[in-house]
Parts: structure tokens; C-alpha cells; sequence
């Protein structure tokens, strides 16, 4: 039923092509189908990037090229054929030939996919000994040339080291050694950055590039980051429930989306052209696998959806060379639609709090705040040091006002979080809530404080009881606190919170595992919200969801702060959730913060030069932006054994003397825009 | 009254486990995710099929759990005018003794085959013969009991033997039948559908619940113990042992030692592990530093010698103070009580540990957090965050526990420091065995038959073990 597959104006040969293929996944006496007739091919020195988002079978399709898949997965149909050898018929011992010699294959997470109890060089060598016969000193030259290629200083050293004396980015640089190994002609990346920190994936991204070009070997990317897409990708594919329903050659794909729900991913990403407006959402949310629609499937979600949708599944249709979607609609509808332009649903939520008169008590004073934690060694358990997690932070927030703290992971940005809420005792400054003094107060009077502010927790799925009701999880707070002491009140106060939060009153009686990672996360916000709190910190809240529900999210957050009058503290690592919600921004580094300022100052003409290479790092998930981005090297220091001087010099293109000496003081450039770097004095 | 109900200790917690574990069951209906847990294990057809053999070894257990002491018959002429008095006789005995007086009360003098009709070990025995005159020879005496029905025709046996079994599989084959259809009659009725599909959903797996797997294994039980129950009858199926006890009756009095063992000893370890675990690992610091202290040097000390060194101590208690006790049977459940005791405080070390591990893996979760975030009470955090999330490892020790308490019971009692002697336990019958197996010609069927039933029990326990395991583990119930 599938046309063959056109490879737009590539003039190299087909490596992989795969056709009508079809996934399933044993369930008791049932098969369900998870990868649906999915074709696509890659040709040497192309990158077909699949997009999606998670449970489309874009993980499955890569596993089941290998042959790889799970024990309940079955290849239930279609063709894969690779370098002209048809991958079905090919007996297991052929196969592990292909794997890693042909086709070979990057984990999403670094730290598992090495073996903890092998050296870097012996897992290299396992590799060139299987595919390339190499033993003895020729298997440790030629590993030395690879950890080269993939930009590892001192190689020599690192091949008798285990993975965990490396970094995050370091190991997942010995995973594309490691897969580089066997000369594969086709490279498939399972979400190869995306465990890691924006200025990491900027470098491995850049890696990737490099050896992609140099060895012309075909590439195919999974993703679900637009970002990454617009900075790799030849070609784009996007798969929805277990079908593939868009494919573009990259140009095509970010000046003109033609499947509507590809336009609404474009949508539903914040971006600086509707601030603080409400993102575009896609209602509901994928359907499992036991139930998907019998006409189109994304239908159910679909703002054009007709009759025809919904019965008949739609055949490809092609709109342009090598472009071609899966989509009953053939007029252009939507066309316009592209990365920047959301049609004009922007209405003023947050905008209507924005301005706070001056003047007023700070919700929310923190003042040089540190959390030391110290590092015990010996038998006697003596403290040898400290690790400083926060080394001096001071903040304000006012009422209804988002205040961003930014940092790559380690940077300490949680342990703050954790600490003004008196989850984390602090070794010294104070935290001010109203004008009073959190710090040495007794668990008793911390109470009547602890109502004024909550936490939301980044992961939905383990901040939820698993053998609690969502009535009892939302109402727990509010005995506690005693916000309500009568019972008969509680049932509908959780009713009505859990309205506020969009989710229906009968989920009070169900339990957590019923529900999706978007409206886990509504309950964690329901539950946070039901002691009528003023502050809100907000830890990652949407970095484990998917791009639409982020969108959900990010919107109710928005819409409960304009409501409500809330105070957010907001941590994250994403730049883009920043510039849609918050007012005011910090950024830290290694424990302090670095600069501070509005959204505007920090993030239109960021001073430091951390902050310009965290903003030029980011890959934007359009055509035309991709300047050329800060490198900074190495990764970000232990803090328990920081550099001297400013923190950040050694990965800085400015540093001086005077940075290798003393750490910098606070900068001001505006009232309130300020940074702590030597440049500005 | 005909007899004086007599209530042991260990009868007492026998009887109070029976009530938790429906206490337990109804509660846990009212759970959705309890519930879920035990219909995966309703589903499970090992598991089903073991709880089916187990439910068989309970029954055992729970008829010997009821004890009583009969009256005496009163003589005439020692009741005293008017007032009857009435005396009890000192043995007690259960409800399972009294359904087993054939097999209980019908000794030989000494050791038998399994179905024999003449004892093991030759005697001087005197033949009236055909001329009256009174010869003496030396040969196997005849039983008192076995086989007695045959009289003199000793050769027909076989025949006798056969026609039992025969007729002990047909009883077998329609009682079978009977239940069998009797369950595709109930489900016929609950599902609404007719009852040969309901028959075949039985046996094309089809149902919410195992039934093919009871169905199967009430099959195997069904063959193995009509036939057994018929021989039974009139013969000794398991053989004498050496003062002539008959061996299956053994092997039934000892199945309530090994269920007390494996029970009690966990009322015992639970409440230890769980309080010290949770504490250990909720409040760290110094509490975490004592607890781990105390169960690291409890656990280097070997195992056996401080079992040894307590019972030994207990036995001179008992044997000092013989006024605290009415009858013989009230010592040695004291003593049974004593070890089960015993076994609990040396053995809760590993569960603490596991359940240490998990409550620091759970405290740092973010649940907790937010629970903390609310200042909710320590206390009741650990009721309604951790000790739930730890339940499965709580249910998955205790039955895995109950079957390597079984087997260590049966290990002490070899050694010479387990139950009372006077009580039967597989751990004696093994320990008789000893010298059985030593002498020439050898007797075999009495360890024989003890391992056979330790070895069904334990099989039962720890398949049963494994389902519920697999049932309750989130990691893999969320896999299924």
C-alpha cells in the first residue's frame, strides 16, 4: 500500500531502506500493534531524523532494525533492507555481524549503556576484535585513534579507566566510539542528547556532525526535540502512534508543516513571539496501543478532523519533492502555520499581574544562603570537606511574580529549591517568608508558614504515592495543615481543586497509576495548590513531559498565576520555558548565581559569559538561526573541589588574571540587572 | 462434658493468625491495588496449584490445632455419694487425634514394612503344629494390625491391595468429576454463560482465576490420598517405626509443628524487623548506627550456636520448674513456643536489612518530600507513605521465610536442640532415621516418607512464595 520511498534529490545510495514495516508487542493472549506499516529509507551521509513524542514506536523501529527488540516484541510484517541484504531473512549469527559492523546503534543514557565493571579500553577492544579481527597492540592503536576522533583529551589514559571516573558527556563521547568501532555505514541515535545539559549536547551534536561528514555514513536521528531536528537533520520524519505521517526534506519541514499535527508541535513550543501568551495545546493525548482509532489516528485530536478522518485512514499523499504527508486535508490549510507563526490566540494571562507595585515587602527574601554538605572519610567519619552545593545565594520574589533560577545539572539550582522550603536544613544565610525568618524556627512554628508555600517535583511519577488516592494525596496537605479540619468541607475543597486544575472531580477516587504523566502532574499541582499556598517552587515541572503536555502545563501554571496571585520560583534548565514564563531570571553556576536581571535583560543581551554560552548552546527549532554557537569546554567542576578564582574561568574565552585569582564581585549594570564577572567593573 | 478443652499457646496464635490472615484478605479487597495483587496471583497457575496442595497441609495443621483432654470412664465405687466425680485423662489429644484413633491406637510391637503383614526383625515364636504339640521356630512374626482382615491367607495380599487402589481410583475419578463440575457450574452461573463454555474457558486459561490449575492439582491429590486412605484402613501404608507407631500418622502429627515453625517464628520476626528497618532507615544518624550495630553482630554470631546456647538454657528452665506445667503436652509446646521464639529473634536480621535499603530509597522519593513539604508527622509518614510501599517485601519474606523455617526446624531438631522430644516433627522422624538407616537390614520407608511430605510442603510454600513474589514486585507487575 506504501508508494516507494523517494529519496528527494539524494544522489548517494540507499543504505537502509524499510518498508510497510510492522511492530507488536505480546500482551497476555494479544498482540498490540505498536509500530504500524512505518517505511522511510536513509542514504549514505543523510540524516533521517524521526521525531515524536514518547510511546510513537520511534525507540521500537531502531530496536527492531537491529533485531533487538524486547522478549515480547515481534516483527509482525514488512521489509528492512540493509546494504542490499534483507534484514528479516538473515540467520542470528549474520545479524551480529551487522550490528555494530553495519548498523550500530547510541543509547539515550550514557550511564547504562557502559559496562561499570569494564575499562573504557576493553569495551572499545571487544568491538574491534569482533568486526575488524583487531587483537593485541593493533586493537589499542586503533582504540586510541577512535577516542581521538570523538574528542577525548588524553586517550591514552582514559582506555585504562572505567566509566565512572568519566563525566556524563565524556561517557556518552566513549558510547559513539564505542559504535564507531565496527566502521558502521549507518549510525542510529536513540535520543543521543538528551540525558544531557544544553552546552554537553551542543558539543556532541557538534561530534556527531563532524564524524557523520567525514565518514559519509547515513544517520538516523530519534528525537522528540524540534531543536536537535533543526540542527542535524537532512531529512524529517514524524511518527505519530506507531505511523509515520509526515516526511520532509528539513527546509520543507520548518518553512511549511503540512500535517496538522505537526504544526501544532511547532505551536506548542513556547518561543519568544507570544510571551507569556497561552501556548497552542493538542488536546487529549496519544492513544494506547490497545485502543487506537480505526480511521486517522490522530482524529481525536485533530482541529480538521471531518467524517473521512475518522473512518478511513489517510495514503500518502505528495505535496512537494520529497515531501509528502499523511493527511486527508490537500488543500494548503495551515501552511502559513509554520515555526514562528501561531495564529493570534495569544490573550494577556500572566501580563494582567506583571506589574507589582514597588515598595511592597518581598514575598519571598533570601539572603546569602549556603548548604554545605561534608564529605566524611575515614573510620572515625572525620569531615574532610564540603561539598558546596550553595555557596552564598540571595533572591527576592514578589507576590504574583515568576522568578527563573537557570543552571546546567549540579549547578545546585534544586538544593535551593529544597532549602527555602526547610527540606534541606541550610548551613548559614536566612530565607525570609513575609519578613519572617524561617531559618531557626521549631517544626511547630514552621506550620503556619509551610501553608504559604509548595513544591512541585519534576518527575509526576514519583511524586505521587502509588498506593494513594488522588483524593487522599490531595487532601493529606490539607489535614496536616489543617486547612480544613472537618471532613465534610474536604470533598469538595479537593473537588474544586482539582477543577482548577482541569482534571475531572471523579479522579479523587482513582489512583495514580491511572493516569498519564500530564495529568500525574496535575494532581501534583492540585495537591500543591490545595493549601492555598503564595509560593510555588516549581522544580522541572514539565521537563519529563512531552513537548503538547509541556504546553498544557506551562498554560495552567500561567493561568493559576493570573487567578490566583501566585508566587513562582521557577527551576529549570530550558531557556525556551523561561522566556515564556518568567519575569525575572538567575542563572547559576556551580552553587552562586552568576547574573541576574529580566527576561529581557538576561536573555536579549546576556553579559555574562556563561549565560551567552548556555543562550548560544540551545539549538532553536528553526531554519535560519543557527549562529555560531560559544563552545565551552570541558564540563561543569565538582563542587566539592571548585576552581580558585571565578568558578567558571577555565571553561571561559575571556578569562584573565584577575579571574584565576578572586571570585568577582556583584556588578551592577541596570537597577535590575546585575553580574558577578570581572568583565564588567 | 466427655472431654476438657485444653488451650495451648501455640493453638492460641494458630487461631489468631487464621483470624488476621481473613482480617487481612477482607481488608485488602477494599484495597484496588491489594486486590489486583491477588487476583495476579488468583491468575497464577503454579501458584494456584501449590495453594491447593498447602490448603491440604492446613487442614492438617489447623485439625491438630484443636486440643482437648477425653474423660475417663469413672469406676464405680470411686465416685463419692452424689457428686460424680470426674477425672480427664492426662494425655491430650487434638481433633486429628481423634479422627486418626485407628491409625494412633493400632501399634505394632516394633519396626514393619509399608503394607506389610509381618514385622521386620525376626523372633522366637511358638507354632501349634498339625499334631498340637507347641514348636518353637524362629521367623517374622505376623502383625497385630496389618493386614489382620486377611487372617491366615496371607498370599491374597497383592489381590487385596489391588482391588483398594482400583477401587480408590474409581472413588477418585467421579469425586473428581463431581467437583469439576460443580466449579464449571458456579462459574457457568457467575459469568452468564452456558456450561460448556464455561468448561472450556476453564481450560483454555480463560478465567480471571486458575481453576484448571486447582482443578489439576485437586486431580493429583484426589489419587494420591484415596488410595492411601483406603490402605489406611487396615494397613500400615508408611510402614511402623521402631516401637511400632505407625508412620503416616507421624507424618500428620508432624505437619502443625512445621506450620507452627514457619508461622509463629514470623509473628516473631515481623514486628522486630519492621520497627527496627523503618527506623533505621527513616531516621538515620545515630538510630541508623545502633540498629545497624546490633543486627550486623547478631548476624556474624553463628547461627546455631545461639540457637543451641538459648535452647539449652530454656530446656533447664523447663526442666527446674516441672509444677508449671499440667501435662506433658503443655512442656512440650512451651518448648515448641521457646524455639519458634528463639528462631524469630535470631533471623529477623535479613528482612530489616531489605526493609533499611528500601525506606532510604523511599524517604528520598519525592512523595515523601512533598508530604514533608505539608509538615506532616514523622509517624504518620512512615504509616501512610512507607509501611504501605513496604508491604510487598513484608508479604514476599514472610512466605519465602516459612519454608526455610520449616527445613531449619527439621536441622535443629538433628542436631538435638529443636522440639521436644516427645512431640512429632519431621526434624525427630529424620533424627530416628539416623540409627535406622544404620542398622542392617535397613529401614528406609520412615525418612522416606518424612522427606517426601517436607519436600511437597516446602515445594508448595516456595512455588506459592513465587507467585505471590511476582504478583506483588512493582517492577514486575508493571512489566505484566
Amino acid at each position: 500500500m506504501n508508494e516507494k520511498v523517494d529519496v528527494g534529490g539524494t544522489r548517494n545510495e540507499i543504505l537502509l531502506a524499510v518498508d510497510d514495516l510492522r511492530l507488536a508487542f505480546a500482551s497476555g493472549r494479544s498482540l498490540l500493534t505498536a509500530v504500524d506499516g512505518v517505511s522511510f529509507s536513509v542514504a549514505a551521509g543523510e540524516t533521517l531524523a524521526l521525531l515524536g513524542e514518547s510511546g510513537c514506536g520511534k525507540s521500537a523501529t531502531a530496536l527492531g532494525l537491529l533485531r533487538l527488540l524486547p522478549a515480547a516484541g515481534r516483527i509482525v510484517g514488512g521489509q528492512m533492507r540493509f546494504a542490499g541484504r534483507d534484514l528479516l531473512r538473515l540467520p542470528e549469527a549474520e545479524m551480529r555481524g551487522v550490528r555494530g559492523g553495519g548498523m550500530a546503534m547510541i543509547f539515550q543514557e550514557p550511564a547504562t549503556s557502559l559496562n561499570p565493571v569494564l575499562t573504557v579500553g576493553h569495551q572499545l577492544s571487544e568491538v574491534l576484535e569482533r568486526h575488524l579481527g583487531l587483537a593485541g597492540q593493533a586493537a589499542r592503536a586503533r582504540a586510541l585513534e577512535l577516542l581521538m576522533a570523538v574528542g577525548i583529551a588524553d586517550p591514552e589514559r582514559r582506555l585504562g579507566e572505567y566509566p565512572f571516573q568519566l563525566s556524563g558527556g565524556m561517557k556518552q563521547r566513549v558510547m559513539i566510539a564505542v559504535a564507531l568501532a565496527g566502521n558502521p555505514s549507518l549510525l542510529i541515535a536513540d535520543e543521543p542528547t538528551t540525558a544531557l545539559d544544553v552546552t554537553i549536547q551542543a558539543q556532541i551534536l557538534e561530534l556527531l556532525r563532524r564524524l557523520q561528514a567525514e565518514r559519509a555514513m547515513g544517520m538516523l536521528l530519534i528525537t522528540h526535540d524540534l531543536g536537535v531536528v533543526a540542527q542535524m537533520a537532512t531529512r524529517v520524519g514524524v511518527m505519530y502512534a506507531g505511523e509515520i505521517v509526515e516526511e520532509a526534506p528539513r527546509a520543507a519541514f520548518f518553512s511549511s508543516p503540512r500535517h496538522p499535527y505537526t504544526q501544532k508541535l511547532f505551536a506548542a513550543l513556547p518561543n519568544l513571539a507570544q510571551r507569556r501568551g497561552r501556548l497552542e495545546t493538542i488536546p487529549g493525548q496519544v492513544p494506547s496501543l490497545s485502543e487506537m482509532p480505526g480511521g486517522c489516528r490522530f482524529a481525536a485530536r485533530c482541529p480538521h478532523a471531518w467524517d473521512r478522518c475518522r473512518q478511513q485512514s489517510p495514503q500518502w499523499r505528495q505535496v512537494a519533492v520529497g515531501h509528502r504527508v499523511r493527511c486527508h486535508l490537500d488543500d494548503g490549510q495551515g501552511a502559513g502555520a509554520g515555526s514562528g507563526g501561531v495564529s493570534g490566540t495569544a490573550v494577556g494571562g500572566a501580563d494582567a499581574v506583571a506589574v507589582q507595585p514597588m515598595g511592597e515587602p518581598a514575598l519571598l527574601a533570601v539572603d546569602d544562603l549556603r548548604v554545605y554538605f561534608p564529605i566524611r572519610r575515614g573510620i572515625l567519619q572525620r569531615t574532610v570537606g564540603h561539598v558546596r552545593a550553595v555557596d552564598g545565594v540571595s533572591l527576592e520574589l514578589a507576590r504574583g511574580r515568576t522568578l527563573a533560577l537557570v543552571g546546567e545539572s549540579g549547578c545546585g539550582k534544586t538544593t535551593v529549591g529544597k532549602a527555602i522550603l526547610q527540606l534541606i536544613m541550610a548551613s548559614a544565610g536566612s530565607v525570609r517568608l513575609l519578613g519572617q525568618e524561617l531559618g531557626g524556627l521549631s517544626r511547630s512554628a514552621q506550620r503556619p508558614l509551610r501553608r504559604r508555600m509548595q513544591m512541585i517535583f519534576q518527575d509526576p511519577f514519583a511524586s505521587l504515592n502509588p498506593r494513594m488516592s488522588v483524593g487522599e494525596i490531595i487532601g493529606e496537605g490539607m489535614q496536616a495543615l489543617g486547612v480544613d479540619p472537618q471532613g465534610e468541607g474536604r470533598a469538595a475543597a479537593i473537588a474544586a481543586v482539582l477543577r482548577q486544575v482541569g482534571l475531572d472531580v471523579a479522579a479523587a477516587g482513582r489512583y495514580p497509576h491511572e493516569f498519564s504523566g500530564g495529568q500525574r502532574q496535575r494532581i501534583a499541582i492540585a495537591r500543591a495548590l490545595a493549601v492555598q499556598p503564595d509560593l510555588v517552587i516549581c522544580d522541572e515541572p514539565t521537563s519529563a513531559l512531552d513537548v503538547s503536555v509541556q504546553a498544557q502545563i506551562l498554560n495552567l501554571l500561567a493561568t493559576l498565576q493570573a487567578d490566583l496571585g501566585l508566587a513562582y520560583l521557577f527551576i529549570t534548565h530550558n531557556f525556551a520555558v523561561v522566556d515564556h514564563l518568567a519575569h525575572a531570571v538567575a542563572v547559576m553556576y556551580l552553587g552562586r548565581i552568576v547574573e541576574r536581571g529580566t527576561v529581557d535583560e538576561v536573555l536579549r543581551s546576556p553579559s555574562h559569559p556563561y549565560t551567552q554560552a548556555l543562550l548560544s548552546a540551545v539549538p532553536s527549532p528553526r531554519l535560519d538561526a543557527r549562529p555560531d554557537y560559544i563552545r565551552l569546554p570541558g564540563e561543569i567542576p565538582s563542587p566539592a573541589n571548585p576552581p580558585a578564582g571565578c568558578h567558571f574561568h577555565p571553561r571561559c574565552r575571556q578569562a584573565s588574571a584577575a579571574c584565576r585569582e578572586r571570585y568577582p564581585e556583584t556588578s551592577t549594570l541596570t537597577a535590575t540587572h546585575t553580574v558577578r564577572c570581572h568583565l564588567y567593573r | 462434658m466427655t472431654f476438657l478443652p485444653v488451650i495451648l499457646w501455640s493453638d492460641l496464635l494458630i487461631w489468631l493468625l487464621v483470624l488476621a490472615a481473613i482480617v487481612v484478605g477482607w481488608l485488602s479487597t477494599g484495597n484496588p491495588l491489594l486486590r489486583a495483587a491477588w487476583q495476579r496471583v488468583g491468575r497464577s497457575r503454579a501458584g494456584m496449584a501449590s495453594a491447593t496442595v498447602l490448603v491440604v497441609f492446613v487442614a492438617v495443621g489447623l485439625l491438630d490445632s484443636i486440643h482437648f483432654r477425653p474423660r475417663l470412664e469413672s469406676r464405680e465405687g470411686q465416685a463419692v455419694a452424689g457428686q460424680p466425680s470426674t477425672a480427664y485423662a492426662i494425655e491430650v489429644l487434638s481433633l486429628l487425634d481423634a479422627l486418626l484413633t485407628p491409625l494412633r491406637t493400632r501399634t505394632e510391637k516394633t519396626y514393619s514394612e509399608p503394607l506389610a503383614t509381618r514385622a521386620y526383625a525376626k523372633e522366637a515364636i511358638e507354632v501349634r503344629d498339625t499334631d498340637g504339640r507347641i514348636r518353637q521356630t524362629r521367623d517374622y512374626p505376623r502383625l497385630k494390625h496389618g493386614g489382620a482382615h486377611l487372617g491366615a491367607d496371607e498370599g491374597r495380599r497383592d489381590a487385596d491391595v489391588g482391588q483398594r487402589l482400583l477401587a480408590a481410583l474409581a472413588l477418585g475419578v467421579v469425586a473428581w468429576w463431581a467437583v469439576a463440575a460443580m466449579t464449571a457450574a458456579g462459574l457457568a452461573r457467575a459469568d452468564a454463560c452456558s456450561h460448556r463454555e464455561a468448561w472450556r474457558r476453564i481450560w483454555r486459561n480463560e478465567c480471571d482465576f486458575a481453576w484448571n490449575a486447582v482443578l489439576a492439582a485437586m486431580a493429583a491429590l484426589l489419587l494420591m490420598l484415596l488410595p492411601m486412605a483406603m490402605l489406611a484402613a487396615d494397613y500400615h501404608v508408611f510402614g511402623t517405626d521402631k516401637v511400632g507407631q505407625d508412620v503416616l500418622y507421624q507424618i500428620l502429627k508432624s505437619v502443625r509443628t512445621a506450620l507452627v515453625i514457619g508461622l509463629v517464628t514470623t509473628l516473631v520476626m515481623l514486628p522486630l524487623s519492621i520497627l527496627l528497618g523503618v527506623l533505621a532507615g527513616y531516621c538515620r544518624g545515630w538510630v541508623d548506627d545502633v540498629i545497624q550495630y546490633l543486627y550486623t553482630t547478631l548476624s556474624s554470631i553463628p547461627g546455631v550456636l545461639l540457637i543451641a546456647a538459648a535452647v539449652l538454657m530454656m530446656q533447664v528452665l523447663i526442666d527446674t520448674h516441672p509444677q508449671w506445667f499440667e501435662t506433658a503436652a503443655e512442656r512440650a509446646d512451651l518448648r515448641l513456643l521457646a524455639l519458634c521464639f528463639i528462631l524469630g529473634v535470631t533471623s529477623w536480621t535479613g528482612l530489616c536489612r531489605l526493609l533499611r535499603g528500601e525506606t532510604l530509597k523511599l524517604r528520598e522519593l519525592e512523595y515523601i518530600q512533598a508530604a514533608q513539604a505539608f509538615a506532616v508527622s514523622d509517624l504518620r509518614i512512615i504509616a501512610r507513605h512507607i509501611l504501605p510501599n513496604l508491604m510487598h517485601i513484608v508479604i514476599i519474606a514472610l512466605v519465602m521465610d516459612f519454608s526455610s523455617l520449616v527445613l531449619a526446624e527439621a536441622v535443629l531438631s538433628y542436631v538435638g536442640i529443636g522440639v521436644d522430644p516427645t512431640m512429632i516433627s519431621f526434624g525427630t522422624m529424620i533424627n530416628n532415621a539416623r540409627m535406622e538407616l544404620a542398622r542392617e537390614p535397613m529401614v528406609w520407608w520412615s525418612l522416606a516418607a518424612a522427606f517426601v511430605f517436607m519436600f511437597t510442603l516446602v515445594l508448595a510454600a516456595n512455588l506459592l512464595a513465587d507467585a505471590v513474589r511476582d504478583a506483588f514486585d512493582p517492577r514486575l507487575a508493571g512489566a505484566a
